[in-house]
């Protein structure tokens, strides 16, 4: 196995310029660690070795050219199936698009292919974003690097297990209720949900419009902000797009390495550090606050009252809006299509298709999305929802007047068996308690590394939220965290193989 | 079933009739409603789509700046009030010619409210009040193959054009329409047409009923003379032409009458409306509590035109048709017939021009009245897409005043234009059509009807001017009407006197 698998992104970027490794070879070796380990990960739905390695090549004539290059030329990258790409397979961890390959790509991979990034390949996810452990993936589930037999958290569990298995130094996720921070902290990676509408959504296949939010997973603070701002910024096709320039991420990131969080204000929610959450996840989250008071931090609690009800909003707001998303797939233009026997009417092909092609947890999504917006109910639930949504903006904003950032457990626990919450959506739901508030609010957040459970050995995550477009504050008191707990995720501690 | 329909008279012995009128509007922006693609008419199926209007997976919508401006510009025409702050909607349900299976439209919150607009019939002005005008996009077009009807039902497949899905429409809905008694039909009728007339002025679409670029529903019912609660309506759909909406509002007044006579309900569906027939027949029921699940559409920030803007389009509105109307007459000096002929005959636009150019109001009028008007009804065209323009019917006016044409001559250079021969310098001279007045050859004829004639010539020596019409007939037949009878006449009575 080679070495530069190990490296972090940033270090490859200056391997790279000083000519001390290829694109191609990097690209070779993250492809080979693939090879050899996805078997068990599962964490790819497509992997695109000639794409990746000719992308590699392209980025080794630009350097040898001497052509200006992005920091990240020639750095690979995998992608979570959710984000369209020309010539490669968009599924959605969906049988319903099984084999639909784009005619377009999303911006963000239109960004990374200009930049020169290589794409290693398609992440696997639950189905159509849609669950906190990649078990409702149509394609199998995803298991966790640490731990084979634990989920790798959802729904972008294979772009954290990539990430985590060393197979990919850098992932693109998509955060809807916390699926790129509850992943990152149960493998042990950094995960970033950006502010709403500083990364541009055209090309990611909607789950709940007013929610998602396209993100890097990677395994230190600063691969991520040079990811970030890499993707962020305006896009025309974007309507919901913020104009504000993407910038100063990279900079807060090492501003933070030195440690020093002097003046810094920092709120511990209150509502989410307390009852249901396990102690080995509470123990190592209140280390984390520990050393934000040592590293110079002003620590205080703070009261959102409105966040007990933000698992109901969300569970009523994204339904209402997936159902109308998912109501595009009707067999008709393209993906799945089944003709029943005998003289079937187009209503029944798109029956036949839909129940085929969708798996429970969809269903049971639309349905209930349905019914919140049918009319008579729409008031009762739809518009109930969204009065709580301002409430938690309120909550967040008084917040945000007495500190600089909010700090919570990111999950209510580490990796949990896989199976133990599939016949349980309640529970499932519950692994996004804490990240959910923020994608109501359109807020940035972010999962950083907090340690390793007493209890079973996995990771923990500590998650930081800031105020809408200040994603800056989250990367330099990341970053500063990161340094003093030091490194969580190592090859030797995972169960796959090195 | 077969229906009893009543005589339209008998209707209204016993109903009174309430209507209201949705029309659609297509907008002749360059652009789709939501994406770049061309906006315009035609083009091979399927040519004029992005991943955006075909709906696929992870396009999104950018709302068309110019659409917005020619919806509020429509808005103050018709006495509204613009919003200030208004969204869209998505309107769900499942449909082959609507990629996304949602439509994204205007719910709750309609750019355009409360405005109106003055209809006259026959002397009477009405009010017709406008609910609302609402921005949406159109739908793809279906094709059903097979099967008898032409409907989706039966057919063994469907052919779908999606280079209209995404065209941006206003749908413009008035409140219901009371008291029109026997003159619904025609307040149906002259309120599309105001319509129509406001929205050319516009310029903001091509208004043309018969390429679907406007269309009307008309919802009807009837209440017991004297009652003052609605009756229950049906909603005859896609009605596209201004003879069809007045056909439409007459045949369910009958249709209606006939269920209620019998003592049965009204039952609440839309209508098919057949042009050939001026008939109706049954669509699919339709209830108050269809259920599209409107909820604002997530993926676009909702408009908010300032009012410094709006009041900036505000001044970029034409003058208003009626008030402008009143003022051409005057200005013409038209009779009343005079003016209503006109206007329905889609002249109005074109004597403007034609006057514009120098001719004279009454010229203008004679030439596009009669000649082209002629023309264009025998090509079954609209009178101004006859091929000729404004300005050649002036420069044929002003050859006419300045006497090197007649107005017999005149109507033979119309035919060459109209048959496409060129220029009006072109057909006077390829047709050989210029007044001869040249004396020298006139003499001549005027010497050889008077040689031919020897018994008017001596009643004419003998004082009797009048029957100098005699040898003036012969001279022009010579002459193949090309003479200048005036200078005709006086050649005669000179070489006579």
């Amino acid at each position: 196995m080679s070495d530069l698998i190990l490296k972090t992104a940033a270090q490859l970027a200056d391997a790279l310029a000083a000519g001390e490794t290829t694109s191609v070879e990097l690209t070779q070796a993250h492809l080979d660690r693939i090879a050899a380990v996805d078997g068990d990960v599962h964490a790819f739905l497509h992997i695109d070795a000639e794409g990746a390695l000719s992308q590699a090549a392209a980025s080794d004539a630009r350097r040898a050219n001497g052509d200006a290059l992005h920091a990240l030329d020639g750095v690979p990258i995998a992608v979570k199936d959710v984000l369209t790409t020309t010539g490669l397979p968009t599924t959605c961890g969906s049988k319903i698009l099984e084999g639909w390959v784009p005619p377009y790509d999303a911006t963000v991979v239109k960004k990374i292919k200009a930049a020169g990034l290589p794409i290693l390949g398609k992440t696997n996810m639950d189905e159509f974003a849609m669950g906190s452990s990649t078990e409702h993936s149509a394609y199998g589930p995803t298991k966790n690097p640490w731990k084979l037999d634990r989920i790798p958290g959802g729904s972008g569990g294979g772009s954290a297990a990539a990430v985590a298995a060393f197979e990919a130094p850098l992932a693109l996720g998509t955060d809807t209720g916390g699926s790129i921070r509850q992943p990152g902290a149960v493998t042990g990676t950094v995960g970033v949900k950006p502010t709403y509408g500083s990364v541009s959504r055209y090309g990611l296949v909607a789950l709940a419009n007013s929610l998602d939010q396209v993100g890097p997973v990677t395994r230190t603070v600063l691969d991520s902000a040079l990811l970030h701002e890499l993707i962020g910024g305006h896009d025309p096709l974007d309507s919901t797009s913020t104009t504000t320039p993407v910038t100063g991420l990279v900079d807060a990131a090492r501003a933070g390495a030195t440690g020093d969080l002097k003046g810094v204000k920092v709120g511990v929610i209150k509502e989410l550090a307390g009852e249901g959450w396990a102690p080995d996840v509470m123990a190592k989250f209140n280390e984390s606050v520990d050393i934000l008071t040592k590293l110079g931090a002003d620590v205080v609690e703070v009261s959102t009252p409105s966040f007990q009800h933000a698992m109901a909003a969300y569970y009523l707001i994204l339904p209402a809006e997936c159902s109308s998303n998912l109501a595009k797939f009707d067999a008709m233009r393209y993906g799945l299509r089944v003709t029943p026997d005998g003289d079937p009417s187009a209503e029944d092909v798109m029956k036949a298709s839909r129940d085929a092609g969708f798996g429970d947890e969809v269903k049971r999504r639309i349905i209930l999305g349905t019914y919140a917006l049918s009319s008579g109910y729409y008031d009762a639930y739809y518009g109930q929802a969204q009065k709580i949504r301002t409430l938690i903006i309120e909550d967040f904003k008084e917040a945000f007047e007495q500190v600089d950032v909010l700090v919570s457990p990111t999950s209510p626990s580490t990796a949990f068996p896989l199976g133990a919450k599939l016949d349980d959506p309640l529970a499932m739901y519950m692994q996004d308690l804490a990240t959910i508030p923020a994608n109501l609010a359109g807020t940035p957040g972010i999962s950083v590394p907090a340690g390793v459970s007493d209890v079973d050995g996995l990771p923990v995550g500590v998650q930081l939220l800031a105020p809408v477009l200040e994603d800056a504050r989250l990367y330099r008191v990341g970053a500063a965290l990161e340094g003093a707990i030091g490194p969580v995720l190592s090859i030797d501690k995972l169960e796959v193989a090195r | 079933m077969t229906e009893t329909l009543v005589p339209f008279d008998e209707v209204l012995e016993r109903y009174d009739p309430a209507f209201g009128l949705e029309v659609h509007v297509e907008l002749n922006t360059n652009t789709k409603m939501f994406c770049g693609c061309p906006a315009t008419f035609g083009g091979e199926p399927n040519s004029q789509v992005c991943p955006t209007c075909l709906g696929l997976p992870g396009s999104m919508p950018v709302v068309n700046a110019k659409a917005v401006e020619s919806a509020i510009r429509i808005g103050l025409a018709l006495n509204g009030s613009i919003a200030e702050w208004c969204r869209f909607a998505r309107k769900n349900y499942f449909y082959p010619d609507m990629p996304k299976n949602f439509q994204t439209s205007q719910y709750d919150e309609p750019i355009v409210y409360d405005g109106y607009l003055d209809v006259e019939v026959e002397g009477e002005t009405f009010r017709i009040e406008i609910e609302r005008a609402h921005m949406e996009e159109d739908t793809g077009k279906t094709t059903h193959i097979g099967g008898a009807t032409g409907r989706i039902h039966g057919a063994d497949y469907s052919l779908v054009d999606y280079n209209r899905a995404g065209i941006p429409l206003i749908e413009i809905v008035t409140r219901p329409i009371l008291g029109t008694g026997a003159k619904a039909p025609l307040v149906a009728k002259a309120y599309v047409a105001a319509l129509r007339e406001i929205l050319l002025g516009l310029g903001v679409s091509d208004v043309r009923m018969d390429q679907g670029s406007m269309r009307c529903d008309v919802n009807l019912s009837l209440s017991p003379k004297g009652s003052d609660k609605l009756g229950t309506r049906t909603e005859t759909k896609n009605v596209n032409s201004l003879r069809s909406v007045e056909r439409a509002v007459r045949f369910e007044m009958s249709r209606h009458a006939g269920i209620l006579d019998a003592g049965e309900a009204i039952f609440q569906e839309t209508r098919h409306f057949h042009e050939d027939t001026g008939t109706t027949s049954a669509g699919r029921p339709k209830s108050d509590a269809d259920d599209y699940r409107y909820f604002p559409e997530p993926d676009l920030v909702p408009v908010a035109p300032s009012r410094e803007w709006v009041e900036e389009l505000r001044g970029t509105l034409p003058e208003p048709p009626a008030e402008k109307r009143a003022r051409l007459q005057a200005e013409w000096g038209y009779s009343d017939l005079e003016m209503r002929d006109v206007w329905a005959a889609g002249a109005l636009t074109l004597i403007e021009s034609t006057v514009a150019e120098g001719a004279s109001a009454q010229a203008a009028r004679k030439w596009w009245m009669a000649e082209l008007s002629r023309a264009a009804n025998d090509r079954g065209v609209e009178l101004a897409e006859v091929g000729v323009t404004p300005a050649q019917v002036a420069e044929v006016q002003k050859l006419v005043d300045g006497g090197s044409l007649t107005d017999k001559l005149a109507r033979q250079v119309f035919e060459g234009l109209l048959a496409g021969e060129g220029t009006v310098a072109e057909i006077v001279d390829a047709r050989g059509l210029a007044v001869v007045s040249d004396d020298g050859a006139l003499g001549a004829a005027v010497d050889e009807a008077i040689d031919a004639q020897p018994a008017v010539a001596e009643k004419i020596r003998g004082g009797n001017q009048a029957a100098a019409g005699a040898l003036i007939g012969a001279v022009m037949k010579a002459t193949g009407g090309k003479a200048d009878a005036k200078r005709v006449r006086e050649l005669i009575l000179e070489k006579l006197a």
